[in-house]
């Protein structure tokens, strides 16, 4: 299985060999191989005899990640709706894409999307289940963005990337709770270890962060926005990506963790909640769109939503019927897809309100289209599997489970209406689309292509997903035992027996059908009545208005913060830094008990002393009042001088001659530089500012004198000096204990000393005598 | 003794303080020679100050001042001379080129 997995990923490697041939054969021949070989690979699993598969590679054993494959029911159905539907797609992109297009970009960011997707529904390990499922977002951002000189596609892009990494982000931080819990990373032993997640008091967190990434991935309602806008890509990543594949990643999310969560009064709520809400909402904001593919995303965030519902109902046969409308879904939004892809093709535009009357233009399309469209609406016809899923989805929207929390059982009673309202609209659109493209007055004039039926090779993909649509509406119990039982079981943890019937009685759910039917050919029949409801409600309302202004604000917010303390003023900056050390430090010696208070163990007060600190304290806050530079210059070398004076009371004979001639020397530079400045002389300052500048400069000084009395009064341990003292004769050879330090003891810290001195020497003649003309440059 | 010389320090710290915020290059360049003169004084008060000879062996003394200190801000004294200097020279360069010496003037572009 780890081979299948990587599979597509070690192809790529060579499609840019590939692409050589570019110019004699379609690289899509080459990769068309791959998916069709990983389906072979995997349709030898199905059978009634199905038995779980495990298999584990090491990856980091030290921190327990194995790259652990297992091969239930429910990933088997995905492994083979990703393959197979990647095969067709490919073979559909082979005619869809031209010679000219960036191929090669094209095939290794499909070939990437199928590792990451095969990755994700066979993974039994959190992390690398995670890995997978962040590579199916980048190859997704890509795959959005190939066409990247276009706006709109960049504009999709990054509005999917944020919004499903954001979700993903979300979802490892539950995989990390859950780990943290039950202690092991693998899925199936979490699904063992059960009663300690559904113990745990982080339990409502944990399932809140799942269905975050769940609900972010599958486009579920608020989430729903970058579905819409990801139709920018190439039709057959449409098609594959967010019709049947990646979109579906949430549900299977979903799927795969239901038997922890099933006994959870509150997953019901907010998976059936949040699922039957989407579906009412995109089937009603379906209708509303012009755009073909704005109408079949719309339409595909109902259908997820639906099965999102159903996953929530948690009964068993809400979980086979979820799964048998994967399949179905799978099959008819894929065609569809490709369909509409066909349209844009051959005609140039995809705008409905442009389209019309094509039936006899596209007579073998038009037949396609309308069993694609006729099994999404569900209409009551033996051959339509969209039928059947929407019978089941009914029948369990009428019984769900048994719930006690009063939320839930006021849920059980609006859901089946919802339902019901939910598929009338799907009709609506469905015929919407339908009609709208095939019948009707031709309006050639306004098609930038004269419209012609397609190249076969482009219808071969389509015929195989409705031939697939119909084979299910004559036999829907063809797969049941030998395949969707398998997957039902592994999400309800029981075995799952259905046999689907067209015919059964006239129960609720029938009436229900034809409910639907009568309510939807009214409304689609009188249309133009009723659809100026759509500037009332949701008229300017949008969740993607929130998410721009969202974005822009977010934007605005951090430049905002940045530009009020980052404005281009050093001494702000430096106001703020000294201002932070301030508070920081006070605070932490305060919190800390750290300003203490103690005489003993002082010096004597000497009068000699006292005076020169005196007087080097007025100097150096003179220099502040000093109106003339050079006055001011001369006060601070009093100041130095004063401070060599009271090196010479404190025994430090080497820093007294230091500091003189540092001091000499500094003055003396000093004057030199700015004497020679004359006409800078200006110096106005506002009182407010002075007063700011006066508080932080005062504060800080107070600081460092407690702090300088505080480290005096809390000496904790007995100075090595002492051995110094004792061995500079011996060991060093000299008696001048403090030059034997610096050159002997700590040379190190010397030579890096004269290291920096050099440098200075060097910078300065530098700066001196470095000069480009601003012209010269 | 040493709390007064503490309290020394932090005058010539707030004093360095008040000068660095100051909008003159050359007020800048004054408040960090203060700066650096009461770090200075700071770390030869967190030594004991005036416990014995200055610390050159001589035969029959055994009490001396604590040489370590000294000899950390020794090193010390080169370094912030080096950097004055350069920066004393840097500023007086930049006065020149842009003809002014005022902090508000001297902002970098709009690309920092």
């Amino acid at each position: 299985m780890l081979f299948a997995v990587l599979i597509p990923l070690i192809i790529t490697l060579s499609i840019p060999f590939l692409s050589k041939f570019k110019g004699k054969i379609h690289p899509g021949v080459f990769v068309f191989f791959v998916p069709l070989g990983i389906f072979i690979y995997f349709v030898r699993y199905v059978g009634e005899g199905f038995s779980p598969v495990l298999e584990s590679n090491p990856w980091i054993p030290s921190m327990n990640i194995f790259m652990d494959f297992y091969l239930d029911g429910l990933s088997l159905l995905f492994v083979l709706l990703i393959s197979g539907i990647g095969a067709l797609v490919t073979l559909y992109s082979i005619f869809y894409l031209h010679k000219s297009e960036k191929l090669a970009h094209f095939y290794v960011y499909l070939l990437m999307f199928m590792t990451a997707m095969l990755g994700v529904v066979l993974s039994d390990n959190i992390y690398v289940l995670y890995s997978f499922w962040e590579l199916t977002s980048i190859s997704s951002f890509l795959l959005i963005g190939f066409w990247n000189h276009r706006e709109g596609s960049r504009y999709g892009a990054m509005k999917s990337m944020l919004i499903t990494v954001f979700g993903g982000l979300s979802m490892l931080g539950g995989f990390i709770l859950l780990h943290v819990i039950t202690g092991t990373s693998s899925i199936q032993a979490m699904i063992a270890d059960t009663d300690a997640i559904l113990g745990s008091a982080y339990l409502p967190l944990i399932l809140g962060l799942l269905l975050l990434g769940a609900f972010t991935k599958s486009a579920q309602f608020p989430f729903h926005i970058w579905l819409p806008d990801a139709m920018e890509a190439p039709t057959p990543v449409s098609a594959y990506l967010h019709s049947a594949t990646m979109v579906k990643a949430g549900i299977f999310l979903v799927a795969r963790f239901s038997p922890i969560f099933t006994g959870y009064q509150w997953f019901f709520i907010i998976v059936s909640g949040i699922g039957i809400l989407t579906l009412c909402w995109a089937s009603y904001m379906a209708v509303r769109q012009t755009d073909l593919k704005g109408i079949l995303a719309f339409s595909t965030i109902s259908q997820l939503g639906m099965i999102m519902a159903m996953l929530g109902f948690g009964t068993k046969a809400a979980v086979f019927a979820a799964v048998f409308h994967i399949l179905n879904h799978a099959t008819f939004k894929g065609s569809l897809f490709m369909i509409a892809g066909i349209i844009d093709h051959e005609t140039g535009s995809r705008d409905i309100r442009k389209l019309g009357g094509l039936m006899t233009l596209m007579p073998i399309s038009m037949t396609l289209a309308l069993f694609g469209t006729f099994s999404m609406a569900g209409v009551p016809l033996p051959f339509l599997n969209g039928f059947y899923s929407k019978e089941l989805f009914f029948e369990n929207a009428l019984d769900i489970g048994d719930t006690t929390l009063w939320i839930a059982t006021m849920m059980k009673q609006v859901i089946p209406y919802l339902a019901v309202f939910g598929s009338i609209f799907t009709f609506v659109y469905s015929m919407y689309l339908f009609f709208g493209t095939f019948t009707g007055g031709q309006k050639l004039e306004e098609l930038p292509k004269k419209p012609h039926e397609a190249p076969i090779g482009m219808l071969a993909a389509p015929i195989i997903l409705v031939g697939g649509v119909i084979i299910i509406g004559l036999f829907p119990n063809l797969f049941n035992e030998s395949f969707l039982a398998h997957a039902a079981e592994a999400i309800s943890g029981e075995e799952v027996h259905k046999h689907i019937a067209f015919w059964h009685g006239l129960s609720p759910a029938f009436f229900m059908s034809l409910t639907v039917v009568a309510l939807g050919t009214l409304l689609f029949v009188f249309r133009e009545r009723w659809w100026k409801i759509y500037q009332t409600i949701p008229g300017s309302l949008s969740f993607n208005k929130v998410y721009n202004r969202l974005l822009s604000g977010l934007d605005v917010y951090s430049a905002n913060l940045t530009n009020s303390y980052m404005n281009g003023s050093l001494r702000r900056y430096t106001a703020l830094i000294i201002s932070t050390i301030f508070l920081v430090t006070t605070t932490v010696m305060i919190g800390t008990g750290g300003f203490t208070w103690k005489t003993d163990d002082l010096a004597a007060i000497t009068y000699p002393e006292l005076l020169v600190g005196v007087l080097v304290s007025v100097a150096a806050i003179a220099t502040i009042f000093a109106k003339d530079n050079v006055a001011a210059i001369i006060i601070l070398g009093v100041a130095g001088y004063g401070q060599a004076l009271l090196f010479v009371f404190y025994r430090a004979p080497d820093l007294a001659l230091t500091q003189l001639a540092v001091e000499t020397i500094t003055v003396a530079l000093l004057l030199l530089c700015f004497y020679h400045l004359p006409q800078l002389r200006t110096r106005t300052e506002g009182l407010g500012i002075k007063l700011t500048n006066g508080i932080i400069a005062i504060a800080f000084g107070s600081m460092m004198a407690l702090i300088g009395i505080s480290a005096h009064s809390s000496k904790w341990f007995s100075v090595i000096s002492d051995y110094f003292l004792e061995t500079s004769h011996d060991l060093g050879g000299g008696d001048n204990v403090v030059n034997v330090i610096l050159v002997d003891m700590r040379g190190l810290d010397t030579l890096f000393e004269i290291t920096v001195l050099g440098i200075a020497a060097f910078s300065i003649y530098t700066l001196i005598k470095l000069r480009r003309s601003k012209e010269g440059e | 003794m040493e709390i007064i010389m503490s309290v020394v320090a932090g005058i010539l710290f707030a004093a360095g303080i008040y000068n660095i915020l100051q909008k003159q290059l050359l007020r800048i360049v004054i408040g960090t020679v203060i700066l650096s003169n009461g770090a200075h004084l700071f770390i030869i008060t967190m030594g004991k100050l005036k416990r014995g000879a200055p610390p050159v062996l001589e035969y029959g003394i055994t009490e001396y001042a604590d040489p370590l200190p000294q000899a950390l801000v020794l090193t010390s004294i080169v370094i912030s001379f080096g950097l004055t200097s350069l920066l004393l020279v840097l500023s007086y360069r930049a006065a020149q080129e842009n003809e002014t010496d005022n902090m508000e003037k001297l902002r970098g572009n709009h690309d920092e």
